[in-house]
């Protein structure tokens, strides 16, 4: 275990729980240019805070993810392309890093798995649609109907409800 | 002393819970009347209790009684008084008290305005909240006694999360919780329903109005939470997809396709058991979204606890009452007969579509939440899912059912003729199109492709939906305006509160597509004395001081909005610092309008009396919550259906005359 990764668990442990709610800003970093800054954000909305529940590293307070900030800023910053930077983040941190799964076999469940059970669904769907076509129509039986005017109707009602 | 009476009252209503769900059910399949009757005064003597109980938490906070473990975790003699008060709810324990207390609220209106339904189905209705209320009361008698004593006490106690200490997450829990235990209610009727083999139009118009309410309090509580979270968070999101968040959403969704399909079962005698299957797995999500929040499976802002006997505990409950209701399902349901014949092309064709749909999203936040937790349970790695899963997968299947939503309240029940339905939807259509082809104007879409989409969507939504005014009105005689009148006054109101929920639906629209799409957000350095411009707004920042507030201390910047030489709004965002402890928090200030919020938020002062900040114009954000307040408003209006209140005040019905050989 590298002594960087140590102190990752170390403080991935005292930052679990503490919430971060007030807003940091990218004030303390320069760029060149708009579309450089666009990059940058771009960038740290893909990426995820490590030691935060459900947070991105553009949102996150932690002091954590303030140093990755600014690794991310320094690869950016000297030159390095968007892809080889998440590529070189991905094989430190794994696929965790990434706020959005990558898509490769041992994500197809989660990408393609909710569109299969859809899939089923619509197919059970059709065939209850179709096979209603042949079933008997089983109306409310003529005691029953009347039963259950006497019952929610005193009055009668004339209008016909709709909704 | 007072605390101890609180203990007591628990283990009271405990006891009338048991009795509750025993005698009225007991005496309803035995035909025992008296046994029966016994079901309303045990409803009110439960809600007595744990109002009893609920009280004396209250008064503990309010006179700041610290040698109660909870409130001493909680409260603060800092506090003011409208917190404290809020704060019972403000933990675990205190949250479950809340809870167990709507129920027993929920018990009691039950027992209240069902003077018209036969003795057995209130018997059984009110035994099956008697059975839920049991898991709760023993969950927190065994695992989370609020009134715990300890010794010694504590001078003061450790703070309200300063989180809370705000008006909307004072309201914003009651209100979720009004939801998720109101949904009790119809899982209680559809249980009392496959207990009495009767599952029929009855059933769902007694069902529907209970279903609604419920409905109506989680649509407010989720927007309400969504509300809050945008302004006191301070990064200005509306919706994270935290699994908090997602537990709300679930219930919500199912709940949605319930109310629906209930629709189809009043009107059409159809999809029975599927909307009983709908009724159980609404309040099971409700009970699950408990679970993940509170056993602490899942760590997030919301969660409070982390303690392994409590998770055991509502998983076992978890499994009774979702193995139970299930078994009975399966063991009930066949028995059912499925009714009500429909061609392919009608309203039912619709509703269940819809209902698939509503229930694809389901499984989707389902899964979307669980799926860390599985593939570390199966090793496959460590994956985070997040918003941009969530918004890519939502965003994959929400157009359909948008489509649909224009479609589907034009058809006819049983069967329609596709040629007349195009017909009626030809000039959406066209105009849905030519809202495309402007929004697909670089200025209007900013080269976003899901803008010109989202309006077209709207559009589309809105336009067929005045058709259906049109149809519903150019008919009648009398000419429309009266007939709009006799509507509004009469049975008809159901239909224009559709109309209202449906539009919400395309103002929400609008709102989650201009504010994704179009809104500016900087971060920058400010002097006193500097200005900002953005989206044709300059902020002038004329510096920060100290202000004290009645727990905290916050620095305070001041800001002058200008539009042109025109001053809009003077602005003043915190950032507090609470005596208790903890981090600090952002205090945005926002000034709300109906086309745009302009929002500051005070990050980091960096010296020499500079500020890091935090400025976001935010166009259309207030449609989001506008749509939902539209979508509950044609909640609540439906339920003022006269329809409903015929079968309410009807005093004196033949009790048992529905299902007498039970």
């Amino acid at each position: 275990m590298s002594p960087r990764i140590k102190s990752l668990a170390l403080s991935a442990l005292l930052l679990l729980g503490s919430g971060s709610v007030s807003a940091y800003t990218l004030e303390e970093f320069k760029f060149d240019s708009p579309a450089q800054e666009a990059e940058f954000r771009d960038l740290i909305g893909k990426l995820r805070c490590l030691v935060c529940q459900n947070e991105s590293l553009a949102g996150s307070q932690a002091g954590l993810a303030q140093d990755l900030r600014n690794e991310v800023y320094a690869m950016m910053r000297a030159g390095q392309p968007k892809d080889e930077i998440l590529d070189f983040l991905v094989e430190r941190y794994g696929d965790f890093v990434l706020y959005e799964p990558p898509l490769k076999p041992s994500t197809y469940l989660l990408w393609f798995g909710p569109f299969v059970f859809i899939g089923v669904g619509a197919f059970v769907v059709v065939r209850t649609l179709l096979g209603k076509k042949q079933a008997q129509d089983e109306p409310l039986s003529e005691a029953e109907r009347e039963r259950l005017q006497a019952l929610m109707d005193p009055q009668r009602d004339a209008h016909s409800s709709d909704s | 002393m007072i605390p101890e009476l609180g203990h007591l009252a628990l283990i009271l209503a405990l006891l009338l819970a048991i009795a509750q769900a025993g005698f009225p059910l007991i005496g309803s399949l035995t035909g025992h009347r008296p046994w029966m009757a016994m079901a309303r005064p045990l409803a009110y003597g439960q809600l007595a209790f744990v109002a009893i109980a609920f009280a004396a938490l209250a008064d503990a906070f309010l006179i700041s009684d610290f040698s109660v473990l909870y409130v001493s975790q909680h409260s603060n003699t800092l506090l003011p008084d409208i917190y404290k008060f809020s704060a019972v709810w403000g933990g675990h324990e205190g949250s479950l008290l809340l809870w167990a207390l709507m129920l027993a609220g929920w018990g009691a209106a039950v027992a209240t305005f069902s003077r018209n339904l036969p003795l057995p189905v209130v018997a059984r209705v009110i035994s099956v909240l008697g059975l839920v209320a049991i898991g709760f009361l023993l969950f927190m008698l065994l695992t989370s006694n609020p009134f715990e004593r300890h010794f010694p006490v504590p001078p003061e106690g450790r703070d309200l999360n300063p989180l809370l200490q705000d008006f909307g997450l004072a309201v914003h829990p009651p209100m979720l919780y009004m939801g998720y235990v109101g949904f009790s209610v119809a899982f209680a009727f559809a249980i009392a329903a496959l207990i009495g083999g009767k599952l029929d139009a009855a059933w769902a118009r007694w069902s529907r109005p209970w279903t609604l309410v419920a409905w109506v309090f989680l649509t407010i509580g989720i927007a309400l939470g969504s509300w809050w979270a945008y302004y006191e968070l301070g990064w200005g999101g509306w919706w994270f997809w935290d699994p908090v968040e997602n537990a709300s959403l679930m219930p919500w969704l199912v709940g949605t396709a319930l109310i629906h399909s209930l629709a189809v079962t009043e009107k059409r005698a159809a999809f029975k058991s599927w909307t009983v299957l709908l009724a159980i797995s609404a309040f099971s999500l409700s009970l699950l979204g408990t679970f993940l929040v509170r056993s602490g499976v899942l760590t997030s802002v919301h969660a409070f606890a982390t303690d392994p006997a409590r998770g055991l505990f509502i998983l076992i409950f978890l499994c009774l009452v979702i193995g139970g209701s299930l078994s009975l399902y399966a063991w009930r349901a066949p028995q059912v007969a499925e009714g009500g014949r429909f061609g392919l092309v009608s309203r039912e064709s619709a509703l269940l579509v819809n209902n698939l749909l509503f229930v694809a999203f389901t499984v989707l936040v389902l899964f979307g939440t669980l799926a860390p937790l599985i593939y570390e349970a199966f090793d496959l790695g460590k994956i985070s899912v997040g918003f941009p899963w969530f918004n890519k997968m939502f965003l994959a299947l929400a157009p359909f059912l948008a489509l649909l939503l224009g479609i589907g309240p034009l058809a006819r029940w049983k069967q329609d003729d596709p040629w007349r339905l195009t017909r009626l939807l030809k000039t959406a259509f066209v105009l849905s199109i030519a809202i495309m082809a402007i929004g697909n104007l670089p200025i209007v879409s900013g080269g976003a492709a899901w803008v010109p989409v989202g309006l077209a969507l709207a559009t589309w939504l809105v336009v067929a939906h005045l058709h259906l005014l049109r149809e519903r009105l150019q008919h009648k005689q009398a000419g429309w305006p009266r007939a709009l009148l006799a509507d509004l006054g009469g049975n008809g109101r159901s239909f224009y509160a559709m109309v209202i929920a449906h539009l919400g639906v395309a103002v929400f629209i609008v709102g989650v597509t201009m504010v994704s799409n179009h809104e500016i957000e900087k971060d920058v350095r400010m002097s006193p004395g500097d200005s900002h411009e953005l989206a044709g707004y300059r902020f002038e920042f004329l510096g920060a001081r100290k202000v004290d507030g009645p727990n905290y201390i916050a620095d305070q910047g001041h800001f002058l909005v200008y539009r042109g030489k025109r001053q809009v709004a003077e602005l003043f965002p915190e950032k507090r610092a609470y005596l208790g402890g903890g981090m600090p928090m952002t205090e945005a200030a926002i000034d709300a309008g109906v086309f745009r919020d302009i929002y500051v938020s005070l990050g980091e002062g960096v010296g020499g009396g500079d500020w890091a900040l935090r400025l976001y114009y935010k166009p259309y954000v207030r449609w989001i919550w506008m749509g939902a307040v539209l979508m509950a408003l044609g909640g609540a209006i439906a339920v003022s259906d006269r329809r409903y209140r015929n079968a309410r005040a009807r005093r004196s019905a033949p009790a048992g005359v529905l299902d007498a050989k039970a």
